[in-house]
């Protein structure tokens, strides 16, 4: 299995990922080698088996449900603390319009 | 002149009697750890940020109990360490990352405040991996951990720190967390004892995210005990992680002391293959002490372990795409040069992430991509399933199943971080615990030629750690007898 540098930057583009030049290299190489080891499963019958997404086990259908009851939020100057950029009680982002 | 014994030697009840008979206080103890793990730290780099204040306040919390005859915590007075993927309000927390290099949080994780509240002292935040992904330490964006067995060995990962930690001395307990054996890996490496619960056992609530279906927080100790106490203290139903789980928390440190006459242990053939011949030596001679001990011990098929390696690499890598989507320049500190939002995401996850977790990021963004969705991530889900079924069908016939926690024992610095496959295909062991939820821990077993800790790994069922516990604490009975 080999993965082009072109498709490699289509994926970077999808992932918000910016990579040099090398990295896109490097990529293509390691990626190559652990997809190709990944194409053992389709040695796998897996044509009676249900998916897996999660461990699950044995609970009331609404176990998880808890009472509705109010509890103090995070303060908006506790939740902007940690922000790259605020202004005004909120978060500053470049220009939206544009990507 | 503080009373406290060195801290390398003190454990969970070694503190509760110090404390009872009043050789010395939980300030005491605090004082000790958090000069010893200061002094002794540039050796392995195992903590990233050190919490005095935070330590001494609990620490004198207690002492203010003691002295009123209050109850005190299980946990009173102990020096605890904590991965820097768990979050601490107010204290840094990294995840050995770039992109969270100032981050600090507002929040505390559900397994710090039960620890804390048991009266642990949190010491420090320990080294890992960059956002848990990584089998030596060596990723992290902080420098890597050292081996404190053998300094020019890695101590595994992702969790290094934690094992290093506890293995160097520096603190008693420690919490790591385990993805596909980020726990039991780092333990096996530097001879210490970790625990991957149950899924779903402790609260991931404040475990920053990596692959959400895979994660568990786990205790690190030197001894079986100790880390049975840690995993009581802070295992059960937490309302704030929705796949935390109902099921009762036994009482681990009692139950482990039952003999396990009759138990019936199984070995998986398919983890004597491909392994070093002295791991294979030392983890038989460990089956057989068990026989010793009036186990059962008989050879069981788990069919599928050859497949968990590309199962878990496509399930983790997706599951890490989407989760680390919320690094985007925007609520974390950090953010890459920009003039346009688009910019702005692809600068600073550019500069912010390393090389392992681009790569990570990659792959899963990759196998969810259109067109390729079917092919590789339900089909590794449908594996998972046959994998969780292989396990499912050998506790039909046994209690507890055995096997080694890695084909060899801790690697050389440098050596295999160039070749990122070799790397992955090291975790072929534990990878199969993860993805089947059940509940596993590394225990030692024994030294390899060189001096190198080599790891017992145990499986048991579901929610049954109490006879995982119980078969680990008579064998490190038998091993320290």
């Amino acid at each position: 299995m080999k993965l082009t540098t072109e498709e490699v930057r289509y994926v970077a583009d999808l992932a918000n990922l910016r990579l040099t030049e090398e990295e896109v290299v490097h990529m293509s190489h390691d990626l190559g080698q652990i997809l190709t080891y990944i194409e053992e499963l389709s040695k796998v019958n897996t044509e009676q088996v249900a998916p897996m997404a999660q461990v699950l086990y044995e609970a009331d259908e609404t176990a998880t449900l808890r009472e509705d009851r109010p509890r103090a939020p995070l303060s908006n100057q506790k939740a902007l603390e940690n922000a790259a950029a605020s202004g005004a009680g909120y978060y500053k982002v470049p220009k939206v319009i544009e990507r | 002149m503080s009373n406290v014994p060195p801290v390398p030697t003190l454990t969970v009840g070694r503190i509760r009697e110090g404390l009872r008979k009043k050789e010395f206080s939980a300030v005491d103890v605090a004082t000790a750890a958090l000069e010893f793990a200061e002094r002794e730290n540039p050796k392995t780099n195992a903590y990233l940020t050190f919490s005095s204040e935070r330590a001494l306040n609990t620490a004198n919390r207690v002492d203010r109990q003691i002295a009123k005859g209050e109850h005190v915590g299980e946990l009173a007075g102990v020096p605890l360490g904590v991965k820097d993927v768990i979050v601490t309000k107010g204290l840094r927390t990294t995840c050995g990352s770039r992109i969270l290099e100032h981050y600090i949080p507002p929040y505390d994780a559900t397994a710090v405040i039960r620890l804390e509240e048991e009266g642990a002292l949190v010491i420090g935040k320990l080294n890992c991996d960059e956002f848990a992904m990584g089998s030596s330490n060596e990723n992290s964006a902080f420098g890597p951990v050292r081996n404190p067995v053998a300094l020019d060995r890695v101590p595994g990962g992702s969790s290094g720190g934690s094992a290093a930690a506890v293995a160097q001395g520096t603190c008693v307990v420690s919490l790591g967390s385990d993805t596909g054996g980020s726990i039991r890996q780092p333990a096996s490496f530097c001879g210490v004892v970790g625990v991957t619960p149950t899924y779903g056992r402790v609260s991931r609530n404040g475990l920053a995210a990596f692959a959400s279906s895979l994660d568990h927080v786990g205790p690190f100790g030197r001894n079986v005990e100790d880390a049975a106490i840690v995993l009581k203290a802070m295992a059960g139903r937490d309302e704030l992680d929705s796949t935390s789980a109902f099921a009762t928390v036994d009482d681990y440190g009692l139950l482990m002391k039952q003999d396990v006459k009759g138990l019936r242990v199984g070995l998986p053939r398919e983890y004597f293959s491909g392994l070093s011949a002295d791991t294979k030596r030392i983890i038989l001679a460990a089956t057989k002490k068990l026989e010793d001990l009036g186990c059962q011990v008989s050879e069981i098929s788990l069919p599928h372990t050859k497949y968990a390696v590309a199962c878990y690499y496509i399930i983790c890598t997706a599951e890490a795409s989407s989760n680390l989507a919320r690094y985007d320049g925007v609520r974390y500190t950090i953010r890459g040069d920009s003039d346009t939002l688009s910019d702005m995401y692809r600068n600073t996850r550019g500069a912010g992430f390393g090389a392992e977790v681009k790569r990570r990021i990659m792959l899963g963004t990759y196998v969810l991509s259109a067109g390729y969705y079917d092919a590789y991530y339900l089909k590794a889900q449908k594996v998972r399933s046959l994998i969780a079924q292989d396990f499912a069908n050998a506790f039909e016939r046994v209690d507890a199943i055995v096997a080694p926690v890695s084909p060899f024992p801790a690697f050389k610095l440098g050596e295999k971080i160039a070749d990122p496959m070799s790397m992955y295909l090291s975790d072929i062991y534990t990878i199969t615990g993860d993805l089947s939820g059940v509940p596993c821990m590394s225990v030692p077993c024994g030294l390899s030629p060189e001096g190198l800790p080599v790891g017992l790994q145990l499986f048991a069922k579901h929610f049954d750690e109490s006879t995982m516990f119980r078969l680990a604490w008579n064998f490190e009975q038998a091993m320290n007898s």
